[in-house]
């Protein structure tokens, strides 16, 4: 489901220079998914956290074109903090492909940021945002755990999973549903799915274990059971709430 | 008088345990034993025990486990003569168990050099045996005969160079007073053979070249000089015509592997099937599936061997020696197997690299289909369609059973490539959409596919029935005269099936991937199923 909305709005805005670089949205996808892995941390993930380099503008201190990047991302740059990475060749494609998108892509266009001490009391209080979501071993287990969520997402698609919950859910946070042949209904995280049982988190964090041959039917739910928070929260405590999770980029960090 | 009893108990005891090579030929009359890797020398992994049916197989329960004291893949089929269990485990130990409680008699362990380097893991799946002598290839392809009674080295003989990338993991295969085994390397660049050696003397009979050299037929088939890296490997134990005394092998991809440019031509006899003469190992035919391979579609199934009543051009049957082949490649194939003719070739997965045949078999390709340096999306993906998985086929069904992956594709991209001595040799790489071991079950997408055990009719080459898994599966397959088949996955699930319809009738989690063959033997009357899954071997039988 990423993939399709990734790929809609890439081929919105910046498809046909992607696809004239000869770059596919499965690039875009396989380098973004790269990128959160191995560059976000010290680039952050909107790719502006080095002083003077704005990867998302396309503004790099020491490239000018495609070849330069690949160099870098290949080789680094000797003398600073920029390592030389262990990719294939085609990997290394997919960097810049995401590299290319990321202006244009979903997440794009950085919100106004609150205050992050305001947002984490929202955060906490009035948002019950803990009931469902855990930050640094406090909170529930059943939704995401957004203890790195600083690094893996951008501002923007925050703002958007905070407003828009349906727009997006991460194929790894869809809920699982399963409903018994006497027609008892448990919602909750997949936690495995093999020919005959489907383990899952349920709502209330028990772990609970099924036959599929006792179950009437199973599926992914494919909204976030994530309500909206539009009206719920002003647009400037969404602000802070955003610049508090934006803050979050690992326990002990 | 005395010693004429002595002598008829001494006759008795050297008999016991004796495999002679009429007993091997004889295997399906001794269903209590499994004397080769795939049952018999026709390698249908069959077995005439009906002692467990589908009535009673809910009764199966765990007997013994064995654990491996490597944590290496557990591929090998093990032996049964007389109560005795011989398997293996890695990298080269050989264990001789009491077949009915799992206790061990006595480990021979082989130290392999260092300088082995062999692709994809420490790997054994077998041996063989005559006589009272054990069989076994090495990583760092050596062929040791040991002592059954008591594990002790009879011979040691280097049949290939380790460095260069040589290394023995099939179960080797025994032919009258010859022990054939064929080297892994494919990935190396290697120059692949089979060999024969002579059982007593360790002197090698004969050897085929899988890549023909200068002044070989099918050397035009190999541009430049590319034969000397040709590859064609062999992993996977052969099968035995008795009455045509031809010996039949699958042969692995060319090398390299993904870009077929520095080896201009059809590649003769990679990906291919080999008939043998078993005295002189000249080639009496061959049949290639994946000719200038470039998708690594080793044809190293294993070769089952049937007599079909096969319909002539007159739509009449006639009784035909046939081969059936289930190939990587994603085609099901029957030949005739005294000359090699083509008789059917049906896809049996989702395929698009291949449009139809034309009459002498040869596959017409889809245009474009080819590995390029942006990636080209094949179905089926890397690990093919089946790969080395021991199928079955029930002559009470009448069908072929093969553990399959469908629905699946892998993006394979070219790179240039330059061969060194003892480097991988490939030329590009395969980017799976099939993740290791799948636990992100809810990060899964619809070209991952699905493994499947799929029975065919080899008649027609349509399935028949299907039971599909969420995972895929690198399990083979075993029937039995009850019409049951036994099988497994990645899941860790070891089940039993109704051969006739494909119904589930009882299942075990054995906590790891099952990717061996399962097979069946007894002792004292009492059937048994064994399989290797994880590191370890289990043995269920009915409760008493």
């Amino acid at each position: 489901m990423q993939s399709v909305r990734v790929c809609a709005l890439v081929f919105g805005a910046g498809a046909l220079l992607l696809a004239q670089l000869g770059y596919t949205p499965g690039d875009v996808e396989e380098g973004e998914q790269l990128f959160i892995e191995n560059c976000a941390i010290c680039h952050g993930p909107e790719g502006d956290a080095v002083p003077g380099v704005e990867l998302a503008r396309g503004k790099f201190r020491h490239a000018s074109s495609d070849e330069e990047l690949r160099e870098i991302i290949t080789k680094g740059i000797p003398g600073t903090a920029m390592p030389p990475g262990n990719f294939h060749e085609h990997q290394v494609g997919t960097l810049v492909a995401y590299l290319h998108s990321m202006s244009t892509s979903v997440g794009a266009g950085a919100p106004v940021l609150g205050d992050a001490a305001r947002g984490k009391i929202i955060f906490e209080g009035k948002g019950e945002c803990l009931k469902c979501h855990r930050v640094n071993e406090k909170g529930s287990y059943v939704g995401p755990d957004l203890t790195d969520i600083g690094i893996t997402r951008r501002s923007g698609q925050l703002e958007r999973s905070v407003l828009e919950p349906d727009a997006e859910v991460l194929p790894q946070n869809r809920f699982f549903r399963v409903v018994s042949k006497g027609g008892a209904v448990v919602t909750g995280r997949l936690l495995n799915l093999d020919t005959f049982t489907i383990q899952l988190m349920d709502s209330t964090e028990r772990l609970r274990s099924f036959l599929k041959s006792d179950l009437k039917e199973y599926s992914f739910v494919d909204k976030s059971p994530m309500t909206s928070y539009r009206g719920r929260l002003s647009q400037s405590e969404v602000s802070d709430v955003i610049a508090y999770l934006v803050t979050l980029k690992g326990a002990g960090r | 008088m005395k010693a004429c009893i002595f002598l008829l108990s001494l006759t008795v005891k050297f008999a016991f345990g004796q495999v002679s090579f009429e007993r091997i030929l004889g295997a399906d009359k001794e269903p209590q034993n499994w004397l080769t890797y795939s049952g018999t020398n026709l390698s249908q992994r069959y077995s005439r025990l009906n002692q467990i049916t589908a009535e009673n197989v809910k009764d199966l329960q765990l007997e013994w486990i064995y654990q491996a004291s490597s944590l290496e893949k557990f591929e090998a089929t093990a032996l049964v003569v007389d109560g005795i269990l011989y398997t293996v485990q890695s990298p080269n130990d050989i264990i001789a168990l009491d077949a009915a409680t799992g206790r061990t008699f006595w480990t021979y362990s082989y130290n392999p050099s260092p300088k082995a380097r062999p692709c994809c893991g420490h790997i054994n799946r077998g041996l063989a045996i005559l006589g009272n002598t054990l069989f076994m290839g090495t990583v760092d392809a050596h062929l040791v005969a040991v002592d059954a009674k008591n594990g002790h080295l009879l011979w040691d003989t280097a049949v290939a160079k380790a460095e260069s990338g040589y290394a023995l993991t099939h179960a080797p295969l025994v032919v009258k007073d010859k022990v054939i085994v064929g080297t892994a390397g494919g990935e190396f660049g290697i120059r692949g053979f089979l060999a024969a050696y002579n059982v007593h003397t360790a002197k090698e009979v004969w050897r085929f070249y899988t890549v023909p050299g200068p002044g070989e037929p099918g050397r035009e088939t190999w541009g430049g000089d590319s034969w000397k890296t040709g590859g064609a490997s062999i992993w996977v134990t052969g099968s035995y015509d008795p009455e045509l005394n031809l010996t039949y092998w699958g042969t692995g991809n060319p090398g390299p592997d993904w870009n077929g440019d520095p080896r201009p031509g059809d590649n003769l006899y990679s990906d291919s099937v080999v008939a043998l003469d078993v005295d002189t190992g000249k080639l009496k035919w061959y049949y290639q599936f994946s000719p200038h391979d470039e998708f690594d579609h080793d044809s190293v199934q294993v070769p089952v061997l049937a007599d079909l009543e096969w319909p002539d051009r007159a739509g009449q049957g006639k009784m035909r020696k046939v081969m059936l082949w289930a190939n990587r490649n994603g085609v099901f194939y029957v030949l005739e197997r005294s000359t090699g003719q083509f008789l059917s070739g049906t896809p049996f997965v989702q395929v698009n690299w291949v449009n139809r045949f034309d009459e002498k078999g040869r596959p017409i390709r889809v245009p474009g289909k080819i590995p390029t340096a942006e990636g080209t999306e094949i179905y089926p993906g890397s690990e093919g369609a089946t790969n080395w998985y021991s199928p079955s086929y029930s002559p009470r069904t009448g069908l072929f059973y093969v553990s399959a992956w469908d629905a699946y594709a892998s993006i394979f991209f070219r790179i240039p490539v330059e061969y060194t001595e003892g480097r991988v040799y490939a030329g590009g790489w395969p980017k799976s959409h099939v993740p290791d071991g799948r636990a992100a079950e809810n990060l899964r997408k619809d070209n991952e596919g699905y493994g499947v055990v799929r029975a065919i009719d080899p008649l027609t080459g349509k399935r028949r029935w299907d039971f599909k898994m969420n995972d895929v599966t690198d399990a083979g397959i075993l029937t039995t005269a009850s019409d049951l088949l036994f099988s497994g996955g990645r899941e860790g699930y070891f089940f039993a099936l109704d051969a006739r319809n494909g119904k589930l009738l009882w299942k075990a989690t054995l906590g790891g991937v099952v990717a061996s063959g399962p097979m069946s033997y007894s002792v004292n009357g009492r059937q048994y199923i064994s399989v290797a899954a994880g590191h370890s071997l289990f043995s269920f039988a009915l409760k008493k």
